[in-house]
């Protein structure tokens, strides 16, 4: 545990001190906030088209976050030290997934009040609750399966292409779950609880991939 | 040393005349459906085209994570035959799918169609297999990443379809989670002959392309043992274990 | 008269097989099935006529090996 705790630190003074990959993240999300006013032609959205857009872009801006993730490992030997030092390797993961869900929350404090302003016809002050709930089940699988996904694709050739190819099937059924959760709380006087099946399936997909991916991250980190 | 050519002939048979036995049952036996009438009949091939795909799936998970507990290069090779069969099955499975929505409702893509989707968002990622094999030049750890793609992809399997059928309208023809009840004794039984006709046509076909590479790799290794090293020709970068 | 009577003789034993537009659609799936399954034999034929070729290769070689080996220790100068 401290291990991680250690690599955490770590990486968050990185991006504190450097701070390239969380800004270029926001300015990619409200940009394409700007987008889609253009290509959908409409001034504000509700309900599932909001909930569609506000995820898509939130999982956009995430690759972005996931690219680069063990960019600084991979070619400063973070990975051999790491090895040879005698701690437990899950805790890389640990580490790298709580930062990637650290980037994701900070993504969102701003994102979503800017979608809120920008795209957002209803209110979003009462499906604040439940769209944080959503949100926060959601980042949780953005974060282990990129973690995962990242570590693959880092010691591959086709570097940046791996990546997403094979994160975007796996994500599915958690933005799945982020969208269709989300989109009865996007209503105007819409309910501000989100429908249980969807949070549900959510925690269900966090749990195991949680698990999955703590035991085989092991194997990827193997010399 | 296994060999996989033993028993292959009577599993060969075995699985032709099912097969034989299943069509004879489709479309002598088993009676017209109310709704569907004879566009109805693909179901018997279908269905059981994309069970046995995605248990390949699954199973190609399972050896994958052989592989990582013994790290024997033999448990690679047969999860990669595994979700190279299992991705033959599942195009087969895709393409009579949509010929029977054609028939059905008229268009070859339904999104409405929770089975179609959910199949259609595991083939995206399988397909990844491939290029991902191809990307790592180093054979030891191509295998370690693909049977760690394996067995977390072919844990994907089933919670897909879990989010998939809670997302979409059940316009599906829901025969499967009904088949306790709802099919009529002498479709089931031809449903199952197929099924199991289709399943001995996957192991075969497994059983057939691991004597194929095991084989080939038997030849080089002969050819190295009495000609010397550099008699055999370095195979180039690829998707396959060798 | 015994070509028609042959030629509805699957419709006398099958149960009603209506051979309108559905039955394209049908067809059209079996030969799906079948065109893959006969396609991958087509591409395992290729791969068994290959390994063949590569085992006469190797069994030549062999051969030239062993003879000029052979004819190596018949050169060999008597001491």
């Amino acid at each position: 545990m401290r291990t991680a705790l250690t690599v955490l630190r770590k990486d968050l003074l990185l991006e504190l001190r450097g701070l390239e990959t969380l800004p270029a993240m926001i300015l990619f999300a409200i940009v394409t906030f700007v987008i889609f006013h253009f290509g959908l032609n409409r001034d504000t959205i509700d309900g599932q088209l909001a909930a569609g857009v506000l995820t898509v872009t939130l999982l956009f801006a995430a690759m972005l976050g996931i690219n680069r993730l063990f960019v600084a490992e991979r070619e400063q030997g973070g990975f051999d030290a790491f090895l040879l030092a005698p701690v437990d390797r899950s805790a890389l993961l640990v580490a790298k997934a709580t930062a990637l869900f650290l980037f994701l929350v900070v993504l969102e404090v701003i994102a979503v009040p800017a979608f809120g302003l920008l795209l957002l016809g209803p209110s979003l002050g009462p499906a604040l609750p439940g769209l944080i709930a959503v949100l926060a089940l959601g980042d949780v699988a953005l974060a282990v399966i990129g973690t995962l996904v990242s570590a693959i694709a880092v010691q591959t050739r086709a570097r940046d292409l791996i990546g997403p190819i094979i994160g975007l099937p796996l994500l599915l059924p958690a933005l799945i779950g982020m969208a269709r959760g989300a989109g009865p709380l996007l209503v105007a006087h819409g309910s501000s609880t989100p429908p249980g099946r969807w949070v549900a399936i959510l925690a269900l997909y966090d749990v195991v991939f949680a698990l999955l991916s703590y035991a085989v991250f092991d194997f990827l980190l193997e010399d | 040393m296994t060999t996989y050519g033993r028993g292959l002939r009577g599993l060969s048979l075995a699985a032709a005349a099912t097969i034989t036995l299943a069509l004879a049952l489709v479309f002598f036996y088993a009676p017209l459906d109310a709704d569907q009438g004879f566009i109805q009949k693909i179901f018997y091939i279908h269905v059981p085209l994309a069970i046995t795909a995605l248990c390949g799936f699954v199973f190609g998970g399972v050896l994958g994570a052989m592989y990582l507990r013994t790290g024997d290069r033999k448990w690679d090779i047969r999860s990669y035959v595994a979700i190279h069969m299992a991705l033959i099955f599942g195009v087969a499975t895709l393409l009579t799918g949509t010929i029977w929505a054609k028939a059905s409702w008229g268009h070859w893509w339904v999104w409405s169609d929770p089975t179609l989707t959910s199949f259609l968002i595991v083939m995206l990622l399988f397909a990844t297999y491939q290029p991902l094999r191809f990307s790592i030049e180093d054979p030891e750890r191509q295998s370690r990443y693909a049977s760690v793609f394996a067995v977390v992809a072919g844990a994907f399997v089933p919670l897909n379809f879990i989010a998939v059928r809670a997302a979409q309208a059940y316009v599906h023809p829901r025969v499967l989670t009904l088949a306790g009840g709802n099919l009529p004794g002498s479709m089931r039984l031809t449903f199952l002959v197929s099924l199991v006709g289709v399943v001995l046509l996957y192991v075969t076909l497994w059983k057939y392309e691991m004597a194929a590479k095991s084989t080939r790799m038997q030849v080089r290794a002969l050819r190295r043992a009495l000609l010397g090293e550099d008699s055999v020709a370095p195979l180039k970068r690829s998707a396959a274990p060798s | 008269m015994s070509l028609t009577v042959l030629a509805s003789l699957p419709t006398a034993v099958a149960p009603a097989l209506p051979l309108h537009t559905a039955g394209k659609y049908v067809a059209g799936a079996y030969i799906v099935f079948l065109a893959i399954v006969l396609i991958y034999v087509g591409i395992m034929a290729t791969r068994l006529s290959r390994t063949e070729r590569e085992l006469i290769e190797l069994r030549r070689d062999v051969e030239a090996r062993r003879a000029a080996q052979d004819d190596d220790r018949e050169r060999e100068p008597v001491t």
